[in-house]
């Protein structure tokens, strides 16, 4: 039997580990066995991208019990996806931070791979109490990860991010128990058939459940007014840190996806309704102060963290309206917000570098190294983030608010968007020319590292092979959005308790 | 050769100056001009097709899911602009060869050019809404980069913010208005937009399409309110304004009136904006234009006063008035360029702008000074020029329209008016800085330019004089071809000569020439009447604004993201609250149909103490030994009911993480004040303890709704198959290590990180040791007590016993890796309290990390051990032995998995005790001062 789907689990699990074992092994080993490790997932997840293409479900069943008695990892359009922009992403985070990033602590590499894994299983997993275990993972090692290099403003943001975060376990911990406590079980679809079929008197409690879901997904996916961590943790994390956790807040996103439109989103009248009802107004301000914050942001670093929390606005909002166009659209950004976040932050990183002072705060005026190379590279990623053509950020604002038109509530998230984009635009055009334009000469020489260049203008191409390929990864959103929204497929993915050999076990 | 190859070539050709520098300022000139040139050579092999009427057509799909294809369309409108823009630009290429320092990089400042040569090429080829669009945003960008060009300027970075913000945020709303139209006629293609115009006009979106296109078309066009970035933008080389911010940029809001004239023109409303905006911009931008003292600050309220003219002409909804903007568009492209090139020349030549120290520079430099006067003659609208023919165009249209009623008057009347200051301003042009008197205090002495750079001024004049004489040869079929595209459909009648004999226009058209230089003789107390006013510099209140906007959201900012995390988690807290609100409002029948059990004695004795620890806990907070103690009742009576409920493994388990968490409790609390200060004020305590009681009551609720429902778990399956599938007796160690193992594994795995980041948190901390307590006393001299130290030592191989005693059985009776590691760590954890760190190093030469590390590779390869059996990970294989003396035993891999499970747990805690430990020890400054 094949076990691909399980590698992107077991990979960074394993390669966690193994750069445990010899607490002295040197950076440079450390850096071979992440590296290995890292590009093997990329190449694990465009397998697994091939395998999802059929548009059939492939489960896992772990401990070779089937579900809903054991945990399953389940393997469709979305989770490939996402499988393979984590993969994609950590390659150049992890790349970037072999430039001396993780020289600055210890076990870097091995908190990686954890950070990798705790991701990588909350997309495959099939189980709710599943996912809150692998959660765990990824908020701790993103803990540890956020202090990496240590720092006062790392502490004390590491800080806050921890302690909200536990108290949305707290509330993640509640919400399961509710569910199990009425349905008798956590295994995704199992749970959807018992949501579906729940008599009017048990419905309350389920909506209940699934509104704290939404608080912690919500904490996760930096919703307002659960976002409040998110600015300093961003801005105080190293480089490759920031950039990887660009997927963070997308991990909260596609939790709600999968539990939202599968466990509350099938049956004659979902509870999906009620609890998007309370998505839509919070994201709209959610995206709101994601352009606010953007304008009023004195570093490229805070700027950056404010645009992750406008990205998570737009593909709320836009996942909140529930047609398929929509979706796909939400999907097409979510991978460009994604990539581009990334690219932000180790540009600020990469440029604060070149300069003399003041590292990425816009007010500071310092001379520059490799001024002109630099503003080329902030201008077009500007270009891109705001959405101005021909990038990828262009084409997936079109594609928002072509798919969002017809819908009631598609006139206010054209407004909202294109004065966010408005806002985002005067952000970035003061925060360029104020560096590029106005910086007196340098006064010391600096290095640029060209690797590092390497990596962000690698990824930066990116947003315009998006743009050019839109056509075909377009043609993939939407029939990922199609099969989300039919979950019955599934369900019937799952096997029936009742077709099951004797002892549950399964094939 | 294909119609696409018109706005590629110049694309292409942004790398030739790029890759040319090299080759020398003429050759590098040269070179840049050849792509547009091949460009040019295409347009005009194509041209005579589409006077045959046809309109070339070439469509590629890009994006089709999102209605994005990229399509050329060639018409007459089309062909017209393209025509103005490959030829001025061309002649701009030249121009700029001169007018560029060495100082100044050439390669750059052509790449910048002709990406927007580019950008304008595909708004105007264009065959689909969106491809317009893009094309639109790059012209934004472009003319941004090409204004700031001299970025060293702050005026020039300022102005080109301005600019990108104006002409962006129209952009914007001209992207909804395009969106729009396409929902509307259900395709982006122009073709069939232009052919849905009662479509369109008679949607009840109507009015929301036309101001969203228009807002677009007129911040592009800087038409009133949104002209101010115009003359800011001036502080681009002079190529750059004779070429964007005159000839083809600002054009392009026109461009868009123009294109949708068939489909949104013909209405009230259109006729209403369109016109009114018009006739403002053009009044104001003519008065205006007098009394800028700066050259290029006068041709840049000229050009905003005749763009508004041609707005005006569009909004007037006549076909003849449409005829006339069509023929304005090209007159004025042609003598503005050629009057920015003549300032740029003066700019130059003498190093300053100022009309006021610029006079009588006839003297230095006639061939110049003659072909600016002929220019600003065409500008003011003299007979046998261009300028003059358009205008009388539009004054008959003035003339003819009657949409305003009564007051219909009033638009000849204003149109005069508008004309006399035209015709002032271009005196002042002329007579300021060619005559009157000598030069004042000049940077240099004024010269003739050289030859090259007069020529496309030359070129520019002498069409101004060729249309103005025969504009029926010249230009006449272009004016038919194009107006008939804008019109979509028939030609009006009209006559392009010189002479129409004497009638009302060529009268309006000899007012404005009068009054044009009587107010320009008496200009001395208009300029006295205007000095009462102050001047705003629209840049000042411009950068204000933003300023505000920007100190406006930090404010926002924060206020809401202030640092407290007491009000981060009230927020959470809150929201959940609101939440639940309304299921729990729903849930009518809290209780469910399961009889309740009996209340007992202990039980309820055990209910009373929770809640009593609980309490007690929050009174006490402040004084934080203390409440610790109340918080381990807590844990307490949590592992006791777990007990009483039949649950002696969670129970057991409750009780080692009670232990292990209040020792890790207790150390931290070490370092940290041993009260809390009083904080709160008596209102937010309220606050607070509500919300709290608020979230306790809603969870109790929910919770007394659930375990009053009877209950259809899955758990019957795992009883049942526990001990046959699992091959264990104690279903809890089967759920945990057999049918749930990757959660355990999961969870053994977030134990480790979490020591992992805690060790590295504490790794380099340095905390001092205080020398007393938080009372002030000394700590006791004897700091490993020996009663403690020799009791605990001899407690650990008895400890040790329990914990393989509690692992070994953990299958079938309560117990397993997880309690037995506990009890491990808290044994060998009392040996570091009764002996000291540096104690236990010298003996226990274990490091932690690594077996935090061994245990999760042993737990992880037990996993894949399973494959090679061909099932999936952690399947578990278990089968029954017997030898000699030992009896019947079962051997289990999950036993190996739990020996995985067993050393991560005892790696984990003791890497976070020990390092906690540590701080206090032979590190702490402290502890070095006493050695």
């Amino acid at each position: 039997m094949s076990h691909l789907l399980l590698m992107p689990v077991l990979l960074p699990l394993l390669a966690g580990a193994l750069l445990l074992l010899w607490p002295g092994l040197g950076l440079a080993l450390q850096r071979v066995i992440g590296v290995i490790a890292s590009l093997s997932l990329v190449v694990v997840g465009l397998q697994l991208l091939a395998l999802a293409a059929s548009g059939d479900y492939h489960l896992y069943a772990l401990g070779n019990w089937a579900p809903p008695f054991g945990i399953v990892l389940v393997l469709d359009r979305l989770s490939a996806l996402m499988l393979v922009l984590t993969a994609v992403l950590a390659a150049f985070c992890l790349l970037y931070a072999c430039q001396g990033t993780d020289r600055l602590g210890m076990n870097f590499h091995a908190l990686f791979q954890f950070q990798l894994l705790g991701v990588n299983g909350a997309l495959l997993t099939g189980d709710l109490f599943n996912l809150f275990v692998f959660f765990e993972i990824l908020l701790l090692a993103s803990y540890a990860l956020l202090l990496h290099g240590g720092s006062r403003a790392r502490s004390r943001a590491g800080l806050h991010y921890v302690i909200i975060n536990l108290v949305g376990s707290a509330v993640f911990v509640l919400a399961l128990a509710t569910l199990y406590g009425v349905a008798g079980t956590l295994n995704m679809a199992d749970l959807a058939l018992k949501v579906a079929a729940a008599p009017v008197s048990d419905r309350p409690l389920y909506l209940a459940a699934g509104v704290l879901l939404l608080v912690v997904f919500g904490i996760k996916a930096a919703i307002l007014p659960l976002l409040f961590w998110l600015p300093r943790a961003y801005t105080a994390a190293s480089a490759p840190v920031a950039a990887l956790f660009a997927i963070m807040t997308k991990v909260g996103i596609y939790a709600i996806l999968r539990v939202f439109w599968l466990v509350f989103g099938t049956g004659d009248d979902p509870l999906q309704v009620e609890l998007l009802a309370w998505v839509w107004p919070l994201a709209l301000a959610t995206l709101l102060l994601g352009g606010l914050g953007a304008l009023g942001s004195l570093s490229l670093r805070t700027l950056t963290a404010y645009l992750v929390i406008l990205s998570v606005g737009i593909l709320l909002a836009t996942l909140t309206l529930a047609s398929p166009q929509a979706l796909a659209a939400a999907l097409f950004y979510l991978v460009h917000s994604t990539l581009m976040t990334a690219v932000f932050f180790l540009m600020a990183d990469l440029i604060g570098r070149q300069r003399d002072q003041g590292y990425d705060r816009f007010h500071v005026q310092a001379g520059m190294n490799n001024r002109w190379l630099m503003a080329g590279l902030f201008f077009v990623a500007a270009i891109s983030m705001a959405g101005l053509p021909p990038f990828s950020g262009f084409i997936s604002k079109v594609w928002i608010l072509h798919s969002v038109y017809s819908l009631e509530q598609g006139f206010w998230l054209w407004a909202v968007i294109l004065f966010a984009g408005l806002l985002v635009l005067v952000a970035l055009s003061r925060g360029g020319s104020a560096w590029f334009w106005s910086s007196p000469a340098c006064e010391k020489q600096r290095p640029l590292n060209p690797v590092e260049l390497l990596l962000v203008v690698v990824l930066l191409s990116a947003s315009g092979l998006l743009s050019l390929n839109a056509e075909p990864v377009m043609g993939w959103m939407l029939l990922t959005a199609e099969q989300l929204m039919e979950p019955g497929a599934y369900l019937q993915a799952h096997p029936k308790v009742a077709e099951l050999l004797p002892g549950g076990v399964w094939k | 050769m294909g119609l696409f190859w018109i706005p590629l070539l110049p694309l292409l050709g942004t790398v030739v100056p790029l890759l040319s520098s090299r080759f020398g300022r003429s050759f590098l000139a040269l070179f840049t001009a050849i792509p547009p040139l091949l460009a040019l050579l295409l347009l005009l092999q194509l041209a005579p097709s589409v006077f045959n009427g046809e309109v070339i057509y070439q469509s590629f799909d890009w994006i089709p899911l999102a209605g994005l294809s990229l399509t050329f369309r060639l018409d007459g409108l089309a062909l017209l602009f393209a025509l103005l823009i490959l030829g001025i630009g061309l002649l701009v290429i030249l121009y700029a060869r001169y007018y560029l320092s060495a100082k100044d990089n050439m390669g750059l400042f052509y790449a910048y050019l002709i990406l927007f040569m580019t950008a304008m090429l595909g708004i105007v080829l264009s065959g689909n809404l969106i491809q317009l669009w893009l094309f639109w945003e790059l012209t934004s960008i472009s003319s941004f980069l090409l204004i700031s060009f001299w970025s060293h300027k702050s005026e020039a970075r300022k102005g080109a913010r301005m600019a990108l913000t104006i002409t962006g945020a129209g952009g914007l709303a001209l992207l909804a208005g395009l969106l729009l139209v396409g929902k509307i006629v259900g395709s982006f293609d122009l073709s069939v937009v232009l052919a849905s115009g009662d479509l369109l006009r008679q949607h009840a979106a109507y009015p929301v399409v036309l101001v969203l296109v228009l807002l677009g078309a007129f911040t592009k066009s800087a038409q009133f309110p949104f002209h101010f970035w115009l003359p800011h933008a001036m502080a681009a080389p002079t190529p750059v304004s004779a070429y964007l911010h005159s000839a083809t940029m600002v054009k392009a809001g026109i461009f868009l009136m123009a294109r949708f004239y068939p489909v949104l023109a013909g209405t009230e409303l259109w006729f209403l904006i369109v016109s009114m905006t018009g006739l403002i911009t053009l009044l104001l931008g003519a008065y205006v234009a007098l009394f800028k003292h700066d050259l290029k600050g006068l041709l840049a309220y000229s050009t905003i006063s005749h763009l508004g003219l041609i707005t005006l002409l569009l909004g007037m909804n006549t076909q003849l008035s449409t005829v006339a903007a069509v023929f304005h568009i090209i007159n004025h492209a042609i003598f503005k360029a050629s009057l920015f090139m003549a300032a740029g020349i003066i700019d130059h030549e003498s190093g300053t702008r100022d009309m006021r120290r610029l006079n009588g520079l006839w003297k230095y430099m006639p061939h110049t000074a003659t072909l600016a006067m002929v220019a600003a003659a065409s500008m003011a609208g003299v007979p046998l020029l261009n300028g003059f023919l358009s205008k009388e165009m539009f004054f008959a249209e003035t003339l003819d329209q009657v949409t305003l009623g009564s007051l219909s008057w009033m638009v000849p009347v204003l149109a005069t008016l508008g004309a006399v200051f035209s015709v002032a301003y271009s005196a002042r042009f002329i007579h300021d800085v060619f005559f009157n008197g000598e030069p004042v205090d000049l940077p240099k002495t004024p010269h003739e330019p050289p030859r090259y750079m007069k020529v496309p001024v030359e070129i520019l004049v002498a069409l101004c004089l060729l249309l103005g004489i025969f504009p029926g040869v010249i230009v006449g079929p272009l004016l038919a071809l194009a107006s008939t595209s804008v019109l979509g459909g028939e030609l009006p009648y009209y006559s392009l000569s010189i002479w129409h004999g004497f009638n009302l226009p060529l009268l309006m058209s000899f007012l404005a020439m009068l009054g044009g230089l009587i107010i320009y003789h008496n200009r001395r107390h208009l300029f006295r009447f205007q000095s009462q006013f102050p001047e705003p510099d629209a840049k000042l209140i411009f950068e204000w604004l933003v300023q505000r906007l920007v100190r406006l959201c930090s404010a926002i900012i924060d206020k809401l993201e202030n640092g407290s995390l007491q009000r981060y988690v009230f927020l959470l807290l809150l929201a959940a609250l609101v939440l639940m609100a309304g299921p729990m409002i729903d849930l009518n029948a809290t209780l469910g149909h399961q009889s309740s059990m009996p209340v007992d004695t202990v039980s309820l004795i055990g209910a009373l103490l929770l809640a009593a620890g609980a309490i007690a806990t929050v009174i006490l907070n402040r004084r934080r030994l203390v409440s610790l103690l109340t918080l381990s009742v807590v844990g307490l009576i949590v592992s006791l009911a777990f007990a009483r409920f039949s649950a002696p493994d969670l129970a057991l388990t409750q009780l080692s993480v009670e232990v292990v968490t209040m020792i890790l409790l207790l150390l931290a609390l070490f370092f940290l004040p041993q009260s809390t200060p009083k904080e709160s004020n008596p209102r937010r305590l309220v606050r607070d303890l509500s919300l709290a009681g608020l979230i306790g009551g809603v969870i109790g609720t929910i919770n007394y709704a659930m375990i009053t429902r009877p209950l259809d778990s899955i758990s019957g399956f795992f009883l049942e198959n526990s001990k046959t599938g699992g091959g264990g007796t104690n279903v809890v160690n089967v759920i945990l290590v057999d049918f749930r193992g990757m959660d355990t594994f999961g969870e053994v795995a977030v134990l480790g990180i979490a020591a992992l980041g805690i060790f590295k948190l504490i790794v380099h901390m340095r905390l001092y040791m205080p020398s007393t307590d938080g009372n002030g006393l000394p700590w006791s001299p004897d700091r490993h007590p020996m009663m403690l130290a020799i009791v605990s030592q001899s407690l650990l191989p008895l400890a040790l016993l329990v914990s393989v005693y509690i692992f070994l059985r953990g299958h079938n009776q309560p117990g397993g890796g997880f309690i037995a590691g506990l009890i491990t760590s808290v044994a060998i954890i009392q040996q570091y309290i009764a002996h000291g760190v540096d104690w236990i190093k010298e003996r226990l030469r274990i490091n932690y990390q690594w077996m935090v590390a061994s245990g999760l590779l042993i737990a992880g390869l037990t996993g894949i051990g399973s494959w090679f059996f061909g099932r999936p990970f952690l399947t578990s294989w278990f089968d029954y032995f017997s030898l000699p003396w030992v009896g019947k035993f079962e051997l289990a891999s999950a036993m190996v998995f739990d020996l995985g499970v067993y050393l991560t747990v005892v790696g984990a805690t003791l890497l976070i005790l020990a390092n906690l430990g540590k701080l206090t020890t032979s590190h702490s400054p402290a502890a070095k001062e006493n050695n």
